[in-house]
């Protein structure tokens, strides 16, 4: 494309003197309008990126700046925001409750997704691909609210039975959740990033002798590497930022958590259950728009490292 | 060399070792990919056979009554449908510009990829902090208030990255030779866009409209806060009044009402996965088609 707009441009440039009047209709106009146009809308996803970063920030900044202690925010495991003498604002457990049914979810849902991904890629074929691939999909679209409802009314009394424990609603119900959640997902970029290896690098091992699996363990696996990272990271920003699944999921209960069966909370879950009795402007309300910007900013290192492991291939 | 070795061609039992091993990864694998996707099936047929005896005209055709104990999800229903009406009317034309932009205009330099890495983060940022910029912006400083402009406003922009993604990929499977054609007529850029790319990738578009529509429909957090309630006896005349919608209705349904009649939570998820669902069964037989369809 690029040579053929310059040979235009060029050709344009010799013949401007005499056709310029005449290239002045109507469509010119329209085509320069346009082009304006079709810029701003191009530049509108960062402008809204910048706009959800400005606007999250200029509600919390108020905190961070007057009243935030960073070694009490981040250090201390005391939430107690409706305390009206002494309200505490300690993220710890809140982040402890996060990293823990994340964690958990990666666990279920890493290896298995990538186990389905290389099937789906390398052994599947025909129909039975197909099939798989729509399957995949579909169940990547069940909605993160049925999820949570699943979690209430499906695992919770299945949790109970098994285990014999008084509450269902713990790290391990939300981490399974959450990784039969993510799993899809991951399983879908996966097999794009398996796909996106050349044919002719299986081909030439096959013509050495090597079977599927050999292709797949010495050849396929080794290149996609990075994508499969990619693919693995952006699962987890996935599963961090994920809010009614684990509102509903994880029993709600401020917690370092100690064993799988303890009830946490989520920071996600946390802004969405109290952001709608805080009252606006007030100090409640600035530390949960803080815990956005917390969340906003561990999102875009997790997306922007995603990104850049991705494009580590493309180059190289 | 002239006395060919006659077991050359024969399989050896290093052959035959890596043919099973190759055979046991097989089946791993396979086992992996079931066990992966059986258990959701498994959840949802239970939801199907404990929801299905809710589902009935009455149950999506009236309003929930008795303290929303018992009754339909229409008021729901409805105000799913405008919210994602309206977001879709915002965020669509945005997104087409914007993939037009990305695939007919842009160059591949630093600028592109800063969009391209935007797209990506607008997709990844939670949900939940979307809700926040929607109420912090929308309902606040805009001064919408809690209502359906503010709550699709904050839709669109949280699920404008699905239709940019849908439409680039399907404007640039149209051949480049297609514009070049079109240029040598004489045509200009937004000629060419309009009479030639367009009309050659409109299925695919549509395609990411209707994914739109169910990644939209089903989200929860992001309206919690800007426009949708959990109960209105009203239904929406406006833009500016609020609704109910059927995927919080869902979560008050679970978590909120003591004393509810336990098909109706089940039934509000499966109208929920339903309409998901089919819009995603839609999208995924539309680009099959057009798949088989394709004549370059």
């Amino acid at each position: 494309m690029g040579t053929t707009t310059q040979a235009l441009s060029t050709r344009a440039t010799d013949a401007r003197a005499a056709e310029d009047f005449d290239r002045r209709d109507l469509d010119w106009y329209i085509d320069k309008l346009i082009a304006v146009i079709v810029f701003v809308c191009g530049i509108s996803a960062v402008l809204f990126v910048l706009g959800i970063f400005f606007f999250v920030t200029k509600e919390g900044i108020g905190f961070v700046f007057e009243k935030m202690d960073f070694r009490e925010f981040f250090l201390t495991p005391y939430w107690s925001p409706s305390d009206a003498e002494d309200p505490e604002y300690g993220i710890l457990a809140l982040m402890a409750g996060t990293a823990s049914v994340t964690g958990l979810a990666m666990l279920v849902a890493v290896p298995f997704s990538l186990g389905a991904a290389i099937f789906i890629a390398e052994f599947a074929t025909g129909k039975t691909r197909e099939a798989l691939k729509v399957l995949v999909e579909l169940l990547a679209a069940i909605p993160s609210v049925v999820w949570g409802f699943i979690g209430l009314v499906i695992m919770n009394p299945l949790l109970i039975k098994w285990f014999d424990i008084p509450v269902g609603l713990c790290v391990l119900n939300a981490g399974v959740i959450l990784g039969l959640m993510a799993a899809p997902i991951m399983t879908s970029i996966a097999e794009d990033a398996l796909k996106a290896v050349p044919d002719r690098y299986r081909e030439a091992a096959e013509a050495m002798g090597a079977t599927r699996w050999q292709v797949i363990y010495k050849v396929v696996l080794p290149a996609a590497k990075n994508g499969l990272l990619g693919g693995v990271l952006l699962g987890v920003g996935r599963g961090f930022g994920e809010t009614m699944a684990v509102l509903m999921a994880t029993g709600h209960a401020v917690n370092i958590p100690g064993s799988i069966f303890d009830s946490v909370r989520a920071l996600t879950a946390t802004i969405a259950a109290e952001l709608g009795e805080a009252v606006v402007g007030g100090e409640h309300y600035q530390v949960l728009f803080t815990i956005g910007i917390f969340l906003f900013l561990i999102t875009f290192i997790i997306n922007l490292s995603a990104d850049l492991i991705v494009r580590g291939i493309r180059k190289g | 060399m002239a006395t060919a070795n006659p077991t050359m061609f024969q399989a050896s039992d290093l052959n035959h070792h890596n043919e099973r091993v190759q055979r046991r990864y097989r089946l791993l694998f396979g086992l992996m990919t079931l066990l992966l996707i059986t258990p959701v099936m498994l959840i949802l047929g239970t939801l199907v056979v404990k929801g299905g005896g809710a589902i009935s005209w009455e149950f999506l055709l009236t309003a929930p009554t008795d303290g929303m104990r018992t009754g339909g999800v229409f008021p729901a229903l409805l105000g799913t449908i405008w919210l994602v009406t309206v977001a879709l009317i915002l965020s669509v034309p945005i997104g087409i510009f914007a993939a037009i932009y990305l695939s007919e205009y842009a160059g591949d330099n630093w600028f592109t990829r800063t969009i391209n890495l935007a797209i990506i983060n607008l997709a990844g940022v939670p949900s939940i902090v979307h809700a926040l910029f929607g109420l912090g912006a929308f309902v606040l400083f805009f001064k919408f208030g809690t209502s359906i402009l503010a709550a699709s406003l904050t839709l669109a922009v949280m699920t404008m990255p699905v239709v940019i993604v849908a439409t680039r990929e399907s404007l640039q499977a149209v051949p480049q030779a297609f514009r070049e054609a079109c240029w040598n007529m004489g045509a200009t850029r937004w000629q060419t866009i309009r009479r030639v790319v367009l009309p050659n990738s409109l299925t695919g578009i549509l395609t990411g409209v209707i994914l739109e529509v169910s990644r939209t429909a089903g989200e929860t957090a992001p309206i919690m806060f800007t426009g949708a309630v959990f109960f209105t006896p009203f239904l929406p005349q406006s833009v500016f009044d609020q609704t109910m919608a059927l995927s919080l209705h869902l979560f008050v349904a679970a978590t909120q009402v003591p004393g509810i009649a336990e098909e109706v939570p089940f039934g509000v998820a499966l109208v929920l996965i339903g309409l998901v669902l089919t819009m995603n069964s839609v999208s995924i037989a539309f680009r099959m088609w057009l798949r088989g369809k394709k004549k370059w």
